[in-house]
């Protein structure tokens, strides 16, 4: 039997810059050339001042936990093969918020506030997802 | 701005469809039933209708129930925004009846979600791979409402102190609460520990902490004030009533998760309803999840934030309680069938008529009803009176 596909993010015009840094090892947020604002998930547009100058900037790839999950029950079958695994809100230093898994981290080890940084899973020839592990 | 609305329309008829586990019945068949009901419960008939707000996983609700139903409205509505869509609805109605547009409207939801085994992985419908949600959290497997919930649980112990046990205390007085409910799914006694027994599903969250997976559907009748007064059942007029919305499954804006808008709704309805907490007889909040509880207990302003824990300790929300609420049983023990803000509401009104038998509370003039939508997405309180 194969293994099951993880459910993979579809990049669209407007995220592909994110996902391709992503498959390259950076991780970039969009900064907003007018007002200085960071956004995170990508818009068209600055959400706070409205202005369409925003551009791709790398991001240090450090942060602290906001709050977290450690699964036991996962919603597909690829997940399912990684229990139990960790789903964290992250923040990055830089000041935005963003979803990832926490990786070969002991539950016990975690916590709200922790520090972690970026690390990156390919997890096809196309795509890399952004991930965090437990900083050193 | 809304306060000239405050007492505008009433509640005329409210029912439940077959509820628990209902094989061999749809959804659509199930909010037909319930709607039936309803009209016998109002004294009107299907003729009456003239405007519908119908929700369930079809995105085409209300033409799919008008043309099951025979009836011809002349105002729909199929809104969808997760389980406080009926609150919601009513509001919506209230303007549209104020308007003229209608002048009975049904407002209904139905689900089969436990025959169909729809959330037995814990999953709820993906959406696309190329949405937000898709790109920016399916990937990393986050169970969906549970993992949003439990990282909010995660928040407030970690900020406030409260304990798996606190959490416990809310399942176990919706417990107490169902065995006084003939029409509950699960009644039999249980208890803190074994609440905390319960399986870990997406810690700090155990499956007692969650709602259950049920069949059912349920119907409301609204109507204008004056209208529902020559009715066969005793009107429960809205008092007041507000809803607040801010994202979809992706809440990677909300700065605070402990802090998700509710107080903003709260004021709104108590003020357009010339009301205060200190007034309120009857609290149905929608307990999703037992942090939800505790979550909504603070933000509604009924304790301090970050006192949740302490304020449901000792059995204070069961029977006898020092704030008793849920008294159907709740999400957590009556019966959960996808959406629970439908049953919110029934339970209200028969507090208000004095028809809750074992499990009535004295004095009931005055409800405070509570819900949210999808994951803290949206949100929306409103006042109920007689």
């Amino acid at each position: 039997m194969s293994e099951p596909q993880r459910p993979l993010p579809q990049p669209t015009s407007l995220t592909e810059p994110y996902w391709r840094a992503a498959h390259e090892g950076r991780l970039v947020v969009q900064g907003c050339t007018a007002c200085g604002h960071r956004q995170f998930y990508p818009r068209p547009f600055c959400l706070h001042c409205e202005s369409e100058d925003v551009d791709w900037q790398e991001v240090s790839g450090n942060g602290t936990i906001y709050t977290f999950t450690v699964n036991y029950r996962a919603p597909n079958a690829f997940m399912k093969t990684r229990l139990p695994y960790v789903v964290a809100m992250v923040e990055l230093d830089e000041g935005v918020r963003m979803m990832a898994n926490i990786l070969d981290a002991d539950p016990a080890d975690l916590a709200i506030g922790k520090r972690v940084r970026v690390a990156f899973e390919k997890v096809s020839d196309a795509l890399t997802l952004p991930q965090f592990r437990l900083a050193a | 701005m809304t306060n000239n609305l405050s007492r505008s329309v009433a509640i005329a008829g409210v029912a439940e469809s077959d509820l628990g586990k209902v094989p061999g019945k749809s959804a659509l068949e199930l909010q037909a039933q319930a709607t039936h009901r309803a009209l016998a419960d109002a004294g009107l008939s299907l003729r009456d209708v003239d405007a519908v707000f119908a929700h369930t996983d079809d995105k085409f609700s209300a033409l799919h129930l008008s043309e099951f139903l025979g009836i011809r409205p002349g105002y729909v509505d199929s809104s969808n925004v997760g389980g406080m869509s009926n609150i919601m609805h009513i509001r919506h109605a209230m303007a549209a009846i104020a308007a003229g547009m209608c002048s009975v409207a049904l407002v209904t939801y139905g689900s089969t979600q436990l025959s169909d085994g729809s959330r037995k992985s814990g999953a709820v419908a993906a959406d696309s791979p190329s949405s937000p949600r898709g790109q920016f959290v399916t990937p990393y497997g986050q169970l969906s409402p549970t993992g949003y919930y439990a990282m909010v649980a995660q928040l407030h112990m970690h900020r406030y102190g409260t304990t798996p046990r606190d959490l416990a205390e809310v399942a176990v007085a919706a417990r107490r609460w169902a065995a006084l409910n003939p029409a509950a799914y699960r009644r039999e006694p249980t208890s803190i520990d074994e609440v905390m027994a319960s399986p870990v599903i997406a810690a700090p969250l155990r499956q007692r902490d969650c709602c259950l997976v049920t069949d059912g559907g349920g119907a409301l009748i609204i109507t204008s004030a004056a209208r529902a007064r020559d009715l066969r059942s005793k009107p429960v007029y809205v008092m007041g009533v507000a809803e607040a919305h801010t994202h979809h499954y992706t809440p990677f804006n909300t700065a605070d998760w402990l802090d998700t808008g509710v107080a903003g709704t709260a004021e709104a309805a108590l003020q357009m309803a010339g009301v205060t907490r200190d007034d309120i007889d009857v609290v149905q909040i929608y307990d999703h999840f037992t942090i939800g509880v505790v979550q909504s207990l603070e933000e509604l302003g009924f304790c301090k934030r970050g006192e949740g824990g302490a304020f449901v300790a000792d059995g204070a929300l069961g029977p006898g309680g020092r704030f008793p609420i849920n008294t159907s049983g709740g999400g957590l023990s009556y019966g959960h069938p996808g959406m629970f803000g439908m049953f919110v509401i029934i339970e209200a009104v028969r507090q208000l008529r004095g028809e809750s038998g074992a499990r009535q509370l004295p004095n009931a003039e005055l409800a405070l009803c509570h819900a949210p939508g999808l994951v803290f997405a949206c949100n929306t309180t409103m006042i109920l009176g007689v």
